[in-house]
C-alpha cells in the first residue's frame, strides 16, 4: 500500500507540475504575441493601441527628417496607399533606405504615431522584408478590387 | 577540372554512403560478417572522397576560379586569403558540402574508435551513419551542389558577405556542425542498438563519450554564435531567441537532457526507452534546424536563399526519419524492459527532473519558433513571437532546475535522505543567499533577477566545490596520498563539475547583464564626452582609413573613469569595394567585470556621429561559462572508462554497487584492477 500510495504521489506531483508549466507556457505565450498589421490597417483603425505589434511597408521617399538630437529619427511607411508616421530613437539599420522595405515594432500612441523600438531592414541586397512585401501585396490586391483593376501587378 | 573532380568525388562519396548504409544492416540480419566488414571501409573511402571534394571547392577559392558559381558568389580576388579559405562555408552549398564532410570525420571516428565493441553493434551503428548520410550527400547532390559551373565565367566575384568576414565566422559553422552532426551519433547508437533490440547499459556507455563530445562542440559553437553576433553584427545584443538561434539551442536543450539521462542508462540501466527517445529526438531537431536554416521559412542574417526544392527535399528527408525512427521505437521498444527502481529522493529521480524541465523548455522554444511559421504557412496571419515570450517562459523552468543543481550530483543513486544532503548543505546555501543577495549592490542598484542570478550561481559553485573538497578528503585508514584521490575522482566527475560551474558563471553573467546593462545611442560631435555605466566616452577624432578590401571611416574615443585614461577605442564604419551596403566594425575594451562597446551609426552634419555607446557587466563570464561547459563536455567524454574494454575505472564505489551485472558485458574477468562491486 505503501509503494502504491508513493507512485500515486508521483504521478499526481507530475501530472500537478505538467498541468502548471503547460498554463505558464500559453500565458506567456499569449501575452506575448505580437501581430502584423500594415499602415491600412492602421488607417482604418483596426488596429488596438498601446499593444505592441508590427507593421510593415516602404520607407517613403522624402520622409526621413532627423530630430536636433541627432538619435530621434522620423519618417513614414507606406504600402503604397497610405502612409503612417513613424518616429524612433536610435541607430537605424545599414540598409535603411527612402523607398526600401522596412518592419517596425512598436505600438500605437495618441496622434496615430507609430513609436517603434526596433526598425529592421533588408540585410542583404536582393531581399526585402517579407512582411514589408506582405503589405504592399495586400493594399494593391485591396486597391484592385475596389477599382475594379484586373487581379496582378 | 576542380569542379567536376569535386563533383566527381562527391558522386563516388555518395554510392560509398548508399554501400555504407545498406550492406551492414543486411550483414548484421543475416550474421554476414564480410558484409558487416563493408561498413568501416565504406566509411573511410566516403570521408576520403568527401575530403577531395572539400579540398578541391577550398582549392577553387584560392584561386579564384570564377568560372564556380558558388565560388563567384562567395569570393572576391581582393579577399584575404583566411577569408577565402573560410569563405567555402560562406555560403549555403558550400557550408553543406562542410556538413557532410564532418559528418564523413565523425563516421571514420566511430569507425576507428569502435574497434572493441561487437561487430553487429558496429556494422548497424555505421549502416545507420551510412544512412544519414545517403540523405545529406543526396541533399548536397541534387539540389545544392557547389560545383555548378558559371557560363561564361565571372570576370570578379561577388564577394563574401562583410558580416561574414570575421574570425568569429571562421569558426563558428565548422563546431555547430560538428555538434549537430555528432549527435547524429547518439542517433545511429540509439537506432542500431533498437534494431539489435540490445537497449543496456554497455550501449550507454558506447554512445556516451559521443554525446557529449557532441555536446561541447555544440556548446562551442553556439557560444561563438552568440559572440559573433555581439560583436559583428554590432547591436550589442547577444541572444535574441531569433528562430535561427533557437533552432540550434533546442538540440542543445535536447542534448543536455540525452546528457544526463545516459547517465542513469550507464549507471543504473534506467530509462532506456526514454533515452532512446532523447536521442531520436535530439537528432530530429537537428534537422529542424537545417530544414529552419536552409528551407528559407525564415527570414534571418543565417537564412540562406530560397529555393523550394531544398526545403521539400529537407521537409521528406526529415518525415522520413523521424516516422522511421518512432515507428522502429514504437515496434522495438517494448521488449526493452525497465531498469533498477528507484525512490522519490535519490539521483534518479533528480536527473529526471532535469530531464523534464530541459524537454519541456525545448518544447516551450518549438512553440515559439514554429507556430508562427505554421500560421504563416496556411495564410492564416503574420505573427511573430518575441523575446518577452521565451523570457516568461525560462525563468520558471530554469529556477528550480538550477536549485536542483545544487544538490542533484550529491543524491545518492537509488535512495536518499532529502533532509541529510540538504543539512550539509546548509552553510553553502545560507552563505549564497546572503551574498548572491548583496552582491549585485556592488554593480548598481538592487534587482531581484540579478540577485536570484548571484545567489543560484554561487549554489552552484559552492555546491560543487564542496562535493569535490569531500571528496578529496582522505578516508579514514586510507593511506592514498592527495594525487591518487584526485586521480581517483575520474574525469568524468570532473568534466560534470566544470561543466557545472560553467553554468554557474554564465546564469551569473547573463543575469547581470540583463539587469545592468547601460546601452546609450547618442550623437557624439568631436570633443564631446557622454557618461555610460560610469564611464566617460570622448570622441577625440574621426579619421579615414584604409584596410585591404575596404576603406573606412574611424572614430578615435577615448574611455575615462574618474578622470583616469581606461582605453582607446576605434571603431569603424566600413565600406567594402565590392558591396553596396557600409558596415560597422565594433571596438570593444574587454574586462573581467565589464565589456566597454562603441560601434558607429550615422553621420551627422557638424563632424558628429551616431553612435551606440554600451557597458555590458559581467559579459565575459556568459562566454566563460561556455568555455567551461564546453570543456568539462570534452573532459568527461575523455574518462578512461570510456576508452578501455574491460578495465573499469572504480569512480566511487557507492556509485558502482550492484550494476555491474547489467553493464560490464564483456570480458569482465580478465581485468588488471578488480572491480570493486563484481
Amino acid at each position: 500500500m505503501k509503494k502504491r500510495q508513493k507512485r500515486l504521489l508521483l504521478v499526481a506531483g507530475g501530472l500537478a507540475g505538467v498541468v502548471m508549466v503547460t498554463g505558464l507556457v500559453l500565458n506567456a505565450f499569449r501575452d506575448n504575441l505580437v501581430f502584423f498589421h500594415t499602415p491600412s490597417d492602421i488607417v482604418a483603425e483596426i488596429v488596438p493601441m498601446e499593444r505592441t505589434f508590427r507593421i510593415g511597408g516602404l520607407v517613403e521617399d522624402g520622409s526621413v527628417a532627423r530630430g536636433d538630437d541627432g538619435v530621434t529619427v522620423h519618417f513614414r511607411v507606406t504600402d503604397t496607399a497610405v502612409a503612417v508616421p513613424v518616429v524612433y530613437q536610435g541607430i537605424l539599420p545599414n540598409l535603411f533606405r527612402e523607398g526600401q522595405g522596412v518592419v517596425a515594432v512598436g505600438s500605437l500612441q495618441e496622434g496615430g504615431v507609430f513609436k517603434a523600438s526596433q526598425v529592421m531592414a533588408r540585410h542583404d541586397e536582393e531581399y526585402m522584408p517579407p512582411e514589408a512585401a506582405e503589405a504592399i501585396k495586400r493594399a494593391q490586391r485591396e486597391a484592385a478590387r475596389t477599382v475594379g483593376h484586373p487581379e496582378g501587378y | 577540372m576542380t569542379a567536376e573532380i569535386g563533383l566527381f568525388a562527391l558522386i563516388l562519396a555518395f554510392l560509398l554512403a548508399i554501400a555504407q548504409g545498406t550492406l551492414p544492416l543486411i550483414g548484421a540480419a543475416r550474421g554476414d560478417t564480410a558484409l558487416m566488414a563493408v561498413g568501416r571501409s565504406a566509411a573511410y573511402g566516403q570521408v576520403v572522397f568527401l575530403g577531395i571534394a572539400y579540398a578541391m571547392l577550398t582549392y577553387a577559392f584560392v584561386t579564384d576560379d570564377f568560372s564556380i558559381a558558388y565560388v563567384a558568389n562567395h569570393s572576391n580576388s581582393l579577399l584575404p586569403t583566411q577569408y577565402k579559405v573560410s569563405g567555402v562555408w560562406g555560403g549555403h552549398e558550400g557550408s553543406l558540402l562542410l556538413w557532410v564532410l564532418i559528418l564523413g570525420l565523425w563516421t571514420a571516428a566511430v569507425a576507428t574508435f569502435s574497434r572493441s565493441l561487437p561487430r553487429e553493434v558496429v556494422a548497424r551503428v555505421l549502416g545507420v551513419m551510412g544512412l544519414v548520410a545517403v540523405g545529406f550527400i543526396g541533399f548536397t547532390l541534387f539540389t545544392s551542389s557547389p560545383f555548378e559551373r558559371l557560363i561564361p565565367a565571372a570576370l570578379e566575384g561577388r564577394d563574401l558577405n562583410p558580416m561574414l568576414q570575421d574570425p568569429g565566422l571562421i569558426i563558428h559553422p565548422p563546431m555547430l556542425y560538428m555538434g549537430y552532426v555528432g549527435f547524429s551519433v547518439a542517433f545511429s547508437f540509439a537506432i542500431a542498438a533498437l534494431i539489435g533490440g540490445r537497449l543496456d547499459a554497455a550501449w550507454a556507455r558506447w554512445s556516451r563519450p559521443w554525446t557529449a563530445v557532441a555536446w561541447a562542440f555544440l556548446t562551442v559553437g553556439i557560444g561563438l554564435g552568440s559572440w559573433w553576433a555581439y560583436y559583428v553584427l554590432g547591436w550589442g545584443g547577444w541572444w535574441f531567441w531569433d528562430p535561427v538561434e533557437n533552432a540550434s539551442f533546442m538540440p542543445w536543450l535536447m542534448g543536455t537532457a540525452l546528457l544526463h539521462s545516459l547517465a542513469v542508462t550507464e549507471k543504473r540501466g534506467g530509462f532506456k526507452n526514454w533515452t532512446v527517445m532523447l536521442a531520436i529526438l535530439t537528432f530530429s531537431l537537428v534537422l529542424l534546424a537545417a530544414f529552419l536554416v536552409r528551407s528559407g521559412v525564415l527570414t534571418s542574417v543565417h537564412a540562406f536563399a530560397v529555393d523550394p526544392d531544398r526545403g521539400l527535399y529537407l521537409l521528406l528527408f526529415m518525415a522520413v526519419v523521424v516516422a522511421g525512427s518512432l515507428t522502429l521505437f514504437a515496434w522495438r521498444a517494448g521488449s526493452v524492459g525497465l531498469g533498477g527502481s528507484f525512490q522519490l529522493v535519490s539521483r534518479e529521480s533528480a536527473l529526471l527532473t532535469n530531464n523534464v524541465l530541459l524537454v519541456v523548455a525545448a518544447a516551450a522554444v518549438l512553440l515559439g519558433t514554429l507556430y508562427p511559421l505554421f500560421l504563416d504557412a496556411f495564410g492564416l496571419g503574420k505573427i511573430s513571437v518575441g523575446p518577452p515570450y521565451f523570457e516568461a517562459v525560462f525563468l520558471p523552468l530554469m529556477l528550480p532546475l538550477l536549485l536542483m543543481l545544487g544538490f542533484g550530483p550529491r543524491l545518492r543513486w537509488k535512495q536518499d535522505s532529502p533532509t541529510e544532503q540538504l543539512w550539509r548543505l546548509r552553510w553553502i546555501f545560507g552563505v549564497s543567499l546572503v551574498f548572491g543577495m548583496i552582491w549585485p549592490l556592488f554593480v548598481g542598484n538592487w534587482s531581484f533577477l540579478a540577485g536570484i542570478g548571484a545567489f543560484l550561481g554561487l549554489w552552484i559553485i559552492g555546491s560543487s566545490l564542496k562535493d569535490l573538497v569531500d571528496r578529496l578528503r582522505p578516508r579514514r585508514e586510507s593511506q592514498q596520498t592527495l594525487g591518487t584521490r584526485v586521480r581517483r575522482l575520474g574525469r568524468s566527475y570532473v568534466g560534470m563539475q566544470i561543466a557545472h560551474i560553467g553554468v554557474a558563471l554564465a546564469v551569473i553573467g547573463i543575469t547581470f547583464v540583463l539587469g545592468y546593462d547601460d546601452e546609450r545611442d547618442v550623437r557624439m560631435a568631436v570633443g564631446e564626452t557622454v557618461e555610460v555605466g560610469g564611464y566617460g566616452f570622448r570622441l577625440n577624432s574621426l579619421e579615414e582609413v584604409r584596410g585591404p578590401n575596404f576603406d573606412a571611416d574611424q572614430a578615435n574615443v577615448s574611455v575615462f573613469r574618474d578622470g583616469q585614461l581606461v582605453t582607446t577605442l576605434a571603431p569603424q564604419m566600413r565600406y567594402y569595394f565590392s558591396q553596396e551596403q557600409p558596415m560597422a566594425h565594433t571596438s570593444l575594451h574587454r574586462g573581467f567585470f565589464r565589456d566597454l562597446y562603441v560601434n558607429m551609426g550615422e553621420e551627422l552634419p557638424g563632424n558628429a556621429w551616431v553612435m551606440r555607446v554600451y557597458y555590458k557587466p559581467y559579459m565575459n563570464w556568459v562566454w566563460a561559462g561556455a568555455i567551461l561547459m564546453a570543456l568539462g563536455g570534452f573532459l568527461a567524454a575523455s574518462d578512461r572508462r570510456y576508452r578501455m574494454r574491460v578495465r573499469r575505472e572504480d569512480e566511487v564505489p557507492d556509485e558502482d554497487a550492484k550494476l555491474a551485472a547489467g553493464t560490464a558485458v564483456k570480458g569482465k574477468g580478465d581485468g588488471a584492477v578488480p572491480n570493486p562491486a563484481g
